[in-house]
């Protein structure tokens, strides 16, 4: 499988995934733009708590080409972030009070300053909570990240790997054939070291995500399930599991207009508007920076090419904390799969 | 096409009070009071009701548990076997009553 770029796909220009979100209005819900229904309980213009978390996409490049990813990732993707935009990034942790780092992509793993970088994030502050989206697989994929979880525990990383189900079809109709297997092993390799082992403060957390035009099950009882189902089936523990809904955009919108999906769940997303969960999305506590450097509300506006409302602070070297808390976010219809049932973002349920 | 059964229908089952409001009412309240979380889990509660919609071959009921049991967690393997227990149930229920027929044969013959 290829990324929708490399496959020349319409779909891999964000102008007309934004045109396709908003023509496509499912019947009789046309009159429900996101932005009137966040103005119908006081949320619009969408505005800032603080910023807290600095979000970093160190690049598109992944091992692998899930079918639902909205990044487009894959090894065909070039796209990663230089050791320049890294150090602007090291300069906005050190002078403003960010508390948590959270690295993603693709697989962050593969920039190869991706050590560097993470020990220069450590050495500025002990305390910052530093996250590390790892796709589990990457650990087992070449001899040279099997050390990967030695080098987590030392920088003290909080390690959120990606797990659709604990059963092998499930998982590899989503993220390809063999990863569900590779992932088990990840997991073992993770679990020797003492992540997400009770007492050894080194904290492993799973995200689950749907296979398919389905909303997630409630964290809560799904986090029991895949707890004693890992526990039996793989002798595995793990922290926390966060549910996480699959935004329409990219693949998974790809996927939503291909199996002629799409209509339907935008209503569900539309009917299941929680407004407690509007008032939570992440978008409000965090900053997303790209692989070249420019900011956005979050990871989904990254991908749709819609960079922060924030005149003089659209890129990482200019950062202005001023200009960046006083921003409006910038919201469109894919914004309603963060605020549907129990909310989601990319620390799970937000309600 | 015309057809008895048509998909869109199921997003109308609400309007059932259209015509006698507080029977429906009743029903609904009941309904979600069923289906919450209790001494059975919402997830164990929403397998009953995917096998009992293959046992009474409710078409609305199939489409809307086959999504509630994903939406819930469930994986293809669990919702088979719920399944299977319809079928199994339904099946024994024929067959038991072959124990009639085994004595009523059995009454007519020498
Ligand atoms: S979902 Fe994650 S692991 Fe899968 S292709 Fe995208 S970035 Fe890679
Ligand atoms: S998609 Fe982004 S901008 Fe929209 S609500 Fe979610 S986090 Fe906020």
């Amino acid at each position: 499988m290829k990324s929708l770029k490399a496959q020349q796909s319409k779909l891999s220009n964000s102008t007309y995934e934004l045109e396709v979100l908003e023509a496509n209005t499912p019947t009789g819900f046309e009159e429900t733009a996101f932005s009137q229904k966040l103005r119908g309980i006081n949320l619009y213009p969408l505005k800032p708590t603080q910023i807290e978390i600095l979000q970093i996409n160190m690049g598109k490049m992944c091992n692998q080409v899930c079918k639902h990813c909205h990044v487009d990732a894959g090894p065909d993707r070039k796209e990663i972030m230089t050791q320049d935009v890294m150090q602007h990034c090291l300069d906005v942790i050190r002078q403003h009070d960010v508390k948590t780092v959270d690295l993603t992509g693709g697989a962050p793993e593969m920039n190869p300053n991706f050590r560097w970088f993470v020990t220069e994030i450590r050495k500025i502050s002990q305390s910052v909570n530093i996250i590390v989206r790892c796709n589990l697989t990457i650990i087992v994929a070449n001899p040279k990240y099997n050390d990967l979880p030695e080098f987590f525990k030392e920088h003290q990383i909080e390690v959120v790997s990606s797990l659709p189900y604990f059963t092998a079809n499930k998982t590899d109709s989503q993220r390809g054939d063999g990863v569900f297997d590779k992932s088990i092993r990840a997991l073992e390799m993770l679990n020797a070291v003492g992540y997400g082992v009770e007492g050894s403060g080194l904290t492993l957390n799973l995200v689950y995500n749907p296979s398919g035009a389905f909303m997630p099950a409630a964290q809560d009882a799904l986090e029991l399930e895949f707890k004693k189902r890992l526990k039996n089936g793989y002798n595995l523990v793990f922290n926390s599991l966060y549910t996480i809904t699959n935004l329409p955009i990219s693949r998974f919108l790809d996927y939503l207009i291909n199996s002629g999906n799409y209509e339907a769940y935008m209503e569900k997303l539309i009917s299941a508007f929680n407004p407690v969960a509007a008032a939570n999305v992440m978008c409000r506590n965090t900053i997303s920076v790209g692989w070249d450097g420019y900011l956005f509300d979050c990871d989904f506006n990254q991908m749709l090419d819609l960079k922060v409302a924030a005149e003089g602070s659209q890129h990482i070297a200019d950062w202005n904390q001023a200009a960046l808390t006083n921003r409006e976010i910038i919201v469109k219809q894919h914004c309603y799969g963060c605020t549907a049932g129990a909310g989601s973002s990319c620390g799970g349920a937000t309600s | 096409m015309k057809t008895y059964y048509n998909p869109e229908d199921l997003k109308k089952f609400g309007k059932i009070g259209d015509f006698q409001k507080p029977l429906a009412d009743k029903f609904f309240d009941y309904y979600g009071e069923v289906f919450k979380e209790g001494a059975l889990t919402a997830r164990e509660k929403s397998l009953i009701a995917l096998a009992v919609a293959h046992a009474i071959q409710c078409p609305y009921c199939i489409d809307a548990y086959t999504t509630d049991t994903m939406e819930k967690g469930c994986d293809e393997e669990q919702m088979m076997e719920a399944v299977h227990v319809a079928a199994a149930i339904r099946g024994g229920a024929s067959l038991v009553h072959a124990t009639q027929m085994m004595n009523k044969a059995n009454e007519l013959s020498m």
